[in-house]
């Protein structure tokens, strides 16, 4: 089946009138996506593909009943989109955005704690239940609905992850990005908790890069909670020391926060680690034979 | 973004935290002036470098006699300064500070920075000043002292209080060490820093606070919002290469093997230079080319790429989502023609108009390998290269 969102989410699209949000509006719309409204205050009244644009968030919601926001609203104003949609009860939103300044996101994560908002994201792909509900910039061809899920740090490796499973015949549950940058909404336990829940998820394919610490406190909860089946590519062995890897998170800092050191501790939990990104596949493939899950998941 | 640490202080003395009368010389000549206005018995000349460990690595240098300056300024300025955060490579020295010797009676440590863990700032305290504080983290964790802030507020005064009393400040100084990590903090938040380090922080023997050495650190997606910080930016201190691929809205860092690569999307760019060296290879470089790539970007990105002499062939690796692969294509052939390259060159595409631009590569009269698969592709020039 799916976490977080399926046939029934009803999206609105905050920036809708900006070219990109355009683009993927149509893409998403074309999916099969429930585009319920979008947001560019200044612009309500108008029309993006048929769909009602408001000038707020609060507007959009009332009018149209909708429970997950989608942002494509330039950094200097993302933080402040994201609020937006928290402050009137949104409970999921997804933000795209790339470069939000890092002290916003700090009160982002606070102020939503108090809202109890979910935040996936900035700096992600979006979050996709193939067959059933597009949102974000993800190549939605690429996907087929089964049930593995997918949770990454990454955007193309994602797509890459992906396309290895749908290849080999194991389509995808829900697939997740919960971004690229050290402050993220939801991080892998939030999303493993969600997969460890969902009856039709039956094993999980991790993806994780250098940076931070959120791959070692996946593997510990993993070891103390999780029954299905975890397969895990950790990108950045090569990368040197100091320096930020494109994404804001993808830095080693003062030692820590190495592919090694993340990769050991993985394997220590008994997670199947993929040597390369070619074999991303191969060792899901591997995770689920081990709880004789292989054929069960093949779903094409 | 990384600044000196003459333009720290200056930093820091805007928000009223006291520091050595100092003068930043950007040249020789210039550097002895400033000994000679400054007339102290103890002179301190120090490299600016954006790196560390500069003390130790022989970039700070005393001078109690005025007429062997000129020896410590040659001996620093216009040379090559390495140090355990430089890389072997070392940096260039190119400015100095010259600043008042100071009686030191202890030295403290103080930083703010980001807790990635807990998405909160943090200041961090300890009487061990002077040293490398991630070995005293790893060592004598007990001597350091942290306060976590919540982001919805400002820094409390008690917690900046209780900060100074748990490092050990003496009790005369708690109310001017107190103002002193409120005013930090300010800056802290007001200049989007990710770190804001003063170590040493010393009580001199005069009984005053002075932050002896400076460290300030911005976000760079915050920059935008801080025309003031443009000025501060040396551009000597980048990687020419980086810099021009910055420019194009390319990613791109310089690593030391030989195989180029090309790539759409940061954490598939780091996977690939994975796989290079998993099959016996050595990347040359990071590059992310981005979602929104043309044909010109392309075209630019080759050309950083083969800047590098080092660099005996080029594997391009393309999941087209948003990037569709038949522009990839494109921009692939107008720039082995534009920088007329005869090094050998793999490219892997897949995703969106995948096909349409494998047929683009192969119609082009190019000498380029299409990869049957990502595995594949690396390997290939793995062993075109060797």
């Amino acid at each position: 089946m799916s976490i977080m969102i399926n046939q029934n989410t009803k999206v609105i699209v905050q920036g809708i009138t900006g070219s990109a949000a355009q683009y993927h509006t149509k893409k998403m719309l074309a999916y099969g996506t429930q585009i319920v409204g979008g947001v560019t205050p200044g612009k309500g009244g108008s029309e993006i593909f048929d769909v009602p644009v408001f000038n707020s968030v609060q507007e959009a919601k009332a009018q149209t009943g909708a429970n997950v926001s989608v942002i494509y609203v330039p950094a200097p104003f993302a933080a402040d989109a994201i609020m937006e949609a928290a402050e009137v009860g949104i409970k999921l939103i997804v933000c795209i955005t790339e470069h939000i300044p890092i002290q916003d996101m700090l009160k982002v994560k606070a102020y939503l704690q108090q809202k109890k908002a979910q935040l996936i994201g900035p700096n992600c792909p979006g979050i996709i239940t193939p067959g059933a509900c597009k949102i974000g910039i993800m190549p939605g061809e690429i996907h087929r609905p089964g049930h593995i899920g997918v949770v990454s740090r990454s955007g193309t490796l994602t797509y890459e992850a992906v396309h290895q499973l749908s290849t080999a015949g194991y389509g995808q549950s829900t697939a997740v990005g919960i971004g690229g940058d050290p402050i993220s909404g939801t991080d892998f336990i939030d999303v493993l908790k969600a997969f460890q829940a969902d009856k039709d998820t039956y094993g999980v394919l991790m993806i994780g890069e250098i940076g931070g610490t959120l791959e070692e406190e996946a593997a510990a909860w993993i070891a103390a909670h999780m029954s299905k089946p975890v397969a895990c590519f950790i990108g950045g062995k090569t990368a040197p020391p100091g320096r930020r890897m494109g994404h804001a998170g993808a830095i080693i800092s003062g030692g820590k926060g190495t592919a090694a050191g993340k990769i050991a501790t993985l394997r220590a939990q008994g997670i199947e680690i993929a040597e390369t990104p070619a074999a991303m596949g191969d060792a899901m493939i591997r995770a689920l034979a081990s709880q004789e899950l292989a054929s069960k998941c093949k779903t094409h | 973004m990384n600044i000196h640490e003459y333009q720290a202080k200056e930093l820091l003395k805007d928000y009223g935290i006291p520091v050595p009368a100092g003068i930043a010389a950007l040249s020789s000549a210039a550097a002895l002036e400033a000994v000679e206005q400054l007339d102290q018995d103890v002179t301190v000349i120090k490299a600016q470098i954006h790196a560390g460990g500069r003390g130790k690595a022989g970039g700070v240098k005393i001078v109690k006699d005025k007429n062997t300056a000129a020896d410590a300024i040659d001996a620093l300025f216009g040379t090559t300064l390495v140090t355990p955060q430089t890389g072997s490579a070392g940096k260039r020295v190119n400015r100095l500070l010259i600043e008042n010797g100071v009686e030191i009676e202890k030295e403290f440590y103080l930083s703010i920075t980001i807790d990635r863990a807990k998405s909160q700032i943090v200041l961090i305290g300890s009487a061990s000043g002077g040293m490398n504080i991630e070995e005293i983290a790893h060592f004598q964790p007990e001597k350091i002292t942290r306060e976590v802030v919540d982001p919805l507020i400002a820094l409390p005064m008690f917690q900046a209080r209780r900060l100074a009393f748990n490092m050990g400040i003496p009790a005369p100084l708690i109310q001017q060490a107190t103002k002193l990590i409120l005013q930090l903090y300010k800056l802290f938040v007001e200049k989007d820093c990710t770190i804001a380090e003063i170590n040493p922080l010393v009580v001199t023997k005069a009984h005053t606070l002075l932050a002896l050495d400076a460290k300030l650190t911005f976000d760079d997606n915050a920059l935008y919002r801080h025309p003031e910080l443009a000025s501060l930016k040396d551009e000597s201190e980048e990687d020419v290469r980086e810099k021009e691929a910055a420019g194009y809205g390319l990613s791109y860092i310089a690593l030391d093997g030989n195989i180029g690569c090309l790539v759409n999307g940061a954490g598939l760019a780091m996977a690939t230079m994975d796989l290079l060296k998993y099959h016996g290879g050595s990347p040359a470089n990071f590059l992310d080319v981005g979602g929104d790539a043309t044909t010109d970007k392309v075209t630019e990105a080759f050309k950083i790429i083969m800047r590098d002499q080092r660099v005996k062939g080029i594997f391009v690796n393309i999941f087209g989502g948003i990037m569709k692969c038949d522009v990839i294509a494109k921009g692939i052939v107008k720039a082995a023609n534009v920088t007329k390259m005869q090094l050998p060159l793999v490219v892997r595409l897949e995703g969106t108009n995948a096909e349409a631009g494998r047929r683009i590569l192969a119609n082009a009269a190019l000498k380029v390998a299409a990869a049957e698969s990502l595995d594949g592709g690396a390997q290939k020039i793995v062993s075109l290269v060797r």
